[in-house]
């Protein structure tokens, strides 16, 4: 296979991991800036399989893309410091208040630019959750979509084949390129460590930084006025337990309480 | 994410201390490498941001993987099949990291794939290690022997092994035989030079060797036939490739269990010389073993700040009689002896790292100034010093310290699932190995002797004097001074085995006192410095006071002569 060029979408986000309760308001929201700044996991996941493909095929190149205030630029200079090539930050005020529409369009319009035969996204994010992202680039750029993937390999025949994960199967499918693959789970590989060599070698490479002049398109399409999602109510749910069952560790125990389960309709 | 280098403050202080940019603009030769690599500083602050930026690295995965495989590396080992060493399973997961983090060969040259930090860097990730899990530590510092090739190895064996370091290969070295411990000039391995390979070849035995199936060896052999002393032993360079070495067994030991001790066997084990002949032990040896000293100074350090940490947390975690126990004198007293301790210690090991890199940079410096010779020996001078001196304090402290945090814990720090436990097996050995503290006693006491140790204390008295710090403390201080001199003439007066005798209280009380002026200097700028200063010197004149108790009352020689007499016997009925 001939060298790949691979976007690799990614995302700096709060580590909600981390949320604890002083840092939750009595309103329920987050205090963000109490909080470490993070690259979302499942991207570096992603990044981690960009470069396998990297580094089995020869003259290959990663590019992150990350859109985001300008401090999202650690994300990208984490992941130039794991391996990636190049990060490219697309800031803009005129981004702001996009919601997965219009972050996928600014994505999509940015790849246009790159021209890359392969893009990688993380499965989604901690903070939204949505897992919109990924496959709404693919459809702004018409290209064929694979989610929920731990693992990509190369094919003879210029294909990718990728092993995919849902709750109940493997699956393992091919697809021609370009495509767009989404990558995470508690299965897929974890990205390499952050290489002090790279760190010293990139510290002072400067990030680009594209704005909405530098992407075109359709202008309409970014920010808020390119975000149809309607925030009209967000309430916190706390999730209250009435009884306590102690139940057995042991086989019977165990299958006695799944009954049970179904049988209430818990479980189906 | 838990982080060892960004919780503890007290690293990052290390890097900007007055002596750093004397230092750092030595080692990038007035910053002159940042034209040819990418990766080298163009100033002091840029410098200063890539050791910030390094140790953070380092510091991660001390946290989140080096501890975290901590239990079950001390639970499971190492094993030995065929001859051959297989590391426990943590172990290889926390080397493998470390080496695709690119952190091997920290100090080492850039020519040679090193990232050209100096050993005061070298020393804050190795404290780092060795309080995430001070077994693995050993493995991780004994990358420092190949500093032996650097510093005196040819252009050909500098090229062939140090740029090996950066790929995560190991070193070991090998010293120590049945009957040569700590007197190493008794050692017998034998070297000969054999015509038909064009290589030298080493058979015989070699005992205790931590690591000792590493890729890269420094052996201690015994050159020049029918020799029973130093000048018969030369050092050689063994690469595990070239065959010959076999592990025996590995030592069933109390602690650090991560690191593999091996008891070795050579048969026509070919082995490359290292620079002379005859200057093995006494030039090439004694350097490494200085290294080695100086990082057993650093482990100790991280298993203190291990234990210090787990004593406060349980401490407040733990109530009786409806309270924490921290809130008890008998528990904080405990605590804040310990942690004057553990500064007190790290203050020191600083210190003699600070030397180790002035002296080191300056020797391998070309044309030297009349000043900056006179630099070197200054600096060469108290590295020699200091660096028995820490291993001795540092050592002791890690044992009293880990010690202590058992006895925090009552009798939980009896139970194995406790970190505790682990710390107060894995701190036994550092008084023990790269020299008893016996030994390094010996190696400092002549300093004490010679007024060296007293000179030196005169100059931080003057230093300190200038500082606006702890007014009746420096009063204090230069009383203890003093007495520390005039300790120093009344042990010199005495005949040989009164002066070796007294040589261990001559040579403690000058380290307190200056570990004290050490405390008390760093307590300008940080208040919990000024309370470790204060604890300390409180600690320290007590000790000081005892010890000139002991060389007043016990100068004479025949109470010396009837304990000799009591213990020195000719059947000691333990056959």
């Amino acid at each position: 296979m001939k060298g790949l060029k691979i976007a690799v979408l990614v995302k700096q986000v709060t580590d909600t991991r981390e949320t604890v309760e002083a840092k939750v308001g009595a309103d329920g929201t987050i205090d963000r800036n109490a909080l470490p700044a993070i690259c979302n996991p499942d991207d570096l996941n992603a990044l981690e399989q960009a470069l396998r493909l990297k580094d089995r095929i020869e003259g290959s190149q990663v590019i992150l893309i990350s859109m985001g205030p300008q401090r999202a630029e650690e994300v990208l200079r984490e992941g130039i410091y794991r391996g990636a090539d190049e990060g490219i930050l697309l800031s803009d005020r005129r981004f702001a208040g996009a919601d997965t529409m219009a972050t996928s369009y600014a994505l999509a319009m940015a790849a246009r630019k790159i021209n890359p035969d392969l893009i990688l996204s993380g499965r989604q994010s901690i903070d939204g959750d949505t897992a919109h992202v990924g496959p709404q680039t693919a459809q702004w750029l018409g290209w064929p979509q694979v989610t929920y993937a731990e693992q990509i390999n190369p094919c003879d025949d210029g294909r990718i084949e990728v092993r995919r994960i849902s709750d109940d199967e493997v699956q393992t499918v091919r697809t021609t390129l370009p495509a767009v693959v989404t990558v995470g789970g508690s299965s897929a590989d974890e990205c390499r460590p952050c290489n002090v060599r790279r760190i010293l070698d990139y510290k002072k490479q400067p990030v680009t930084v594209w704005t909405v002049d530098d992407l075109g398109g359709d202008m309409a399409r970014y920010g808020l006025s390119g975000s149809p999602t309607q925030v009209v109510d967000s309430r916190t749910i706390v999730a209250e337990h009435k009884d306590t069952a102690w139940i057995g560790s042991d086989e019977e125990a165990l299958s006695q309480f799944v009954a049970q389960l179904v049988e209430s309709h818990i479980v189906e | 994410m838990n982080n060892f280098y960004k919780d503890n403050d007290r690293l990052k202080r290390q890097m900007t201390h007055p002596m750093m940019k004397r230092i750092v603009a030595l080692k990038e030769e007035g910053y002159t490498q940042s034209r040819e690599y990418r990766s080298a500083p163009e100033n002091f602050a840029d410098a200063v941001d890539s050791y910030d930026k390094v140790m953070e690295v380092m510091g991660e995965i001390c946290a989140n993987t080096i501890a975290r495989n901590a239990f079950d590396v001390d639970a499971e080992g190492p094993h030995c099949e065929g001859g051959r060493v297989t590391y426990a399973s943590g172990t290889q997961r926390n080397h493998e990291i470390l080496t695709r983090s690119g952190l091997y060969g920290l100090t080492q040259p850039r020519q040679y794939d090193g990232l050209n930090f100096p050993t005061v860097m070298f020393v804050m990730a190795s404290e780092m290690v060795a309080r995430a899990d001070a077994g693995f530590g050993n493995i991780w510092s004994l990358q420092g022997c190949v500093d032996i090739i650097r510093e005196f190895g040819d252009e050909e064996l500098k090229a062939e092994f140090i740029p090996r370091i950066a790929r995560g290969e190991t070193c070991s070295m090998d010293l120590t035989e049945p009957d040569a411990g700590s007197d190493l000039q008794s050692a017998m391995l034998k070297a000969t030079w054999s015509e038909e390979r064009g290589m030298w070849l080493l058979n015989g035995v070699k005992r205790f060797i931590t690591n000792g199936d590493a890729d890269i060896k420094l052996v201690l052999a015994r050159s020049e036939s029918g020799t029973t002393d130093a000048r018969g032993l030369s050092c050689f360079v063994y690469d595990r490739n070239w065959g010959g070495v076999t592990v025996r067994r590995i030592e069933h030991k109390m602690g650090i269990k991560g690191s593999p001790t091996c008891e070795l066997a050579f048969n026509n084990a070919p082995a490359k010389l290292l620079g002379s002949r005859g200057l093995g032990l006494i030039k090439y040896v004694m350097s490494m073993m200085n290294g080695a000293r100086l990082d057993i100074g650093s482990q100790s350090v991280g298993i203190m700040e291990a234990a210090l940490r787990e004593a406060v947390r349980y401490a407040n975690e733990r109530r009786q009689f409806g309270v924490p126990i921290a809130t008890f004198p008998a528990v904080y007293s405990m605590l804040s002896n310990m942690q004057a301790k553990l500064d007190g210690a790290r203050a020191l090991l600083y210190e003699t790292a600070r030397y180790v890199d002035i002296a080191k940079l300056l020797a391998a410096k070309k044309d030297l100034t009349d000043d900056e010779r006179a630099e070197m020996r200054r600096a060469s001078k108290y590295a020699d010093m200091f660096t028995p001196m820490l291993k001795l304090m540092a050592g002791e402290y890690s044992n009293q310290v880990a010690y202590d945090a058992v006895q925090v814990y009552g009798g939980s720090g009896f139970i194995k699932e406790f970190l505790v436990e682990r710390l107060y097996r894995d701190a036994r050995v550092t008084t023990l190995y790269e020299g008893t503290s016996q030994m390094q006693v010996v190696a400092a006491a002549r300093y004490a002797a010679s007024g060296v140790l007293l000179n030196r204390i005169r100059e931080y008295e003057a230093d300190a004097a200038v500082m606006d710090v702890g007014v009746k403390a420096k009063v204090r201080l230069r009383k203890m001074t003093d007495e520390f001199e005039h300790m120093c003439s009344a042990v010199a007066a005495m005949e040989a085995e009164g002066k070796s005798y007294h040589a261990r209280n001559l040579v403690e009380m000058g380290a307190r006192i200056v570990i004290s002026y050490l405390l008390l200097m760093d307590s300008k700028s940080d208040s919990r410095a000024a309370l470790s200063a204060a604890v300390y010197l409180d600690m320290a004149e007590a000790q000081n006071l005892q010890a000139v108790a002991a060389i007043t009352a016990s100068g004479d020689k025949e109470q010396l002569e009837s304990m000799k007499e009591m213990f020195v016997k000719a059947d000691c009925g333990c056959k």
